[in-house]
């Protein structure tokens, strides 16, 4: 893994938020503006969607973003295609190293069957997509979510064909900084999955910041 | 519900064509590749309700696997099986590489009309599932991951894709037992990351079955505490 570490600061950022744990965040990011998200007390998974800001149809696609990289993590130079082969995004700094993209992100329903049926109550980063989808409005729905990046997580795929779930590469402070190469619109679920030893049982805010370069 | 098991029809699908079928719980679909080499991009919606569909991330996380055989589900967004993997011949179907699109395929095999080439022109698996989706309501977005019946890719260490070349043999099959009432849309263009050259998309063979529900002791339901759940939730939507 190579790290790749951003030369803009945070003082010069036109926009910051942080995000808590189980909450979202959804907004546009214009075309060259610099987009960075920071785990700010490490391990902790930004489960993230990208949609064209001006077609909504036009939407981030795991599968197409990892057969045209040939590569199934996403770190520094990959670039985030749509449906119709659109690059999104492209990340241009990344102190973590890598991020998952076939994890998906936690639900209720996944919940059920992963730990225990009991555990329906419990919040989840889906609630939280199509809650901020619906608020947003432009016909965004339950269909519009699909399968999304986890910043941050670790999730190794073996040659094998095994699939697991590993402690995080991430640490406190860690970024992940992309260039939009189009009008954006991010939506963010800070994942507030509690029944998985990857964030040690212990969800912990995102910080989001914008520059204009 | 018969617990007897028996053959309801056949047929045969050229390479590079669509089709789809609402697969009734209790049914299933025993596919063959028939020459060898075949891929069949395969997408899975609950019939009764579209907007709950496959969903790839649920399925590989919840079974701790990045490729699909026998013994596996297939989940819906919902927690629920959508259908399972009760028979395979090759140990290893793709879900991670999607399906085809009109720059793949030209990369593959070049541009190849209708007008020069009559219906063995280079069609692309895009195309063909969204028109398709469009017969039952659906458009664009509701394109999901797809199930590369008969491909393999391996990731290796790095994370780089390693695609399989040879992988299926003339006569294997897969079988996939219905364990809702699921639409299932399948194309048989050519797998997005095979290697180019002549446009020869593979056809297989299609048996369309009626199957006993699945017992107590079902293999996919036994073969991780998680498929026991999904099944328990499956079996509770149709109370």
């Amino acid at each position: 893994m190579s790290l790749v570490e951003s030369q803009l600061t945070p003082e010069t950022a036109v926009y910051r938020q942080v995000v808590p744990a189980g909450d979202g965040w959804i907004h546009e990011v214009k075309q060259g503006q610099v987009f960075r998200i920071v785990d700010l007390e490490g391990n902790q998974a930004a489960d993230t969607l990208f949609f064209n800001a001006h077609d909504y149809s036009d939407r981030y696609s795991a599968v197409d973003t990892i057969r045209e990289q040939g590569n199934l993590y996403l770190t520094t130079g990959s670039e985030l295609k749509t449906i119709h082969g659109h690059t999104l995004m492209t990340i241009v700094a990344d102190t973590c190293g890598r991020h998952d993209t076939v994890g998906g992100a936690c639900a209720m329903e996944s919940n059920m069957v992963r730990y225990a049926i009991e555990k329906r109550y419990m919040h989840a980063c889906r609630q939280t997509f199509v809650r901020l989808a619906l608020e947003w409005g432009g016909g965004l729905e339950k269909r519009d979510i699909t399968h999304n990046v986890n910043f941050f997580m670790n999730v190794p795929v073996t040659p094998a064909g095994k699939l697991t779930f590993e402690d995080g590469v991430s640490a406190p402070g860690k970024y992940v900084e992309m260039r939009a190469e189009m009008d954006t619109l991010v939506l963010i679920s800070n994942c507030p999955q509690l029944n998985n030893p990857c964030n040690a049982y212990n969800p912990t805010p995102v910080e989001v910041m914008i520059w204009d370069v | 519900m018969s617990t007897e098991t028996s053959v309801l029809w056949e047929e045969s699908l050229p390479g590079g064509s669509i089709w789809s079928h609402v697969f009734k719980r209790g049914t299933s679909l025993r596919v063959t590749d028939t020459e060898g080499s075949a891929n069949v991009s395969v997408l899975f919606y609950n019939a009764d309700n579209f907007v709950e569909r496959y969903n790839m991330p649920d399925t590989l996380k919840c079974q701790h696997t990045a490729h699909l055989t026998q013994g596996h589900c297939l989940y819906s967004d919902m927690g629920r099986v959508l259908a399972s993997i009760t028979h395979d011949d090759l140990g290893w179907h793709d879900p991670l590489a999607g399906f085809s699109n009109k720059a793949c395929v030209a990369r593959q095999f070049g541009e190849g009309t209708y007008q020069a080439l009559r219906n063995d022109w280079h069609t692309n698996a895009h195309d063909l599932i969204l028109v398709e989706l469009a017969k039952y309501g659906m458009n664009e977005r509701d394109f999901t991951a797809s199930v590369n019946l008969f491909s393999k890719v391996v990731v290796e260490d790095d994370g780089s894709f390693r695609y399989v070349e040879g992988h299926s043999p003339a006569g294997s099959t897969v079988e996939l037992r219905s364990d809702m009432n699921t639409l299932m849309i399948l194309c048989t263009c050519p797998h997005p990351l095979a290697p180019g050259g002549a446009w020869a998309p593979k056809p297989v063979g299609l048996t369309v079955k009626r199957v006993p529900l699945p017992t107590l002791h079902d293999p996919c339901r036994l073969s991780r505490p998680e498929n026991g759940r999904g099944f328990t939730l499956t079996e509770r939507y149709f109370l």
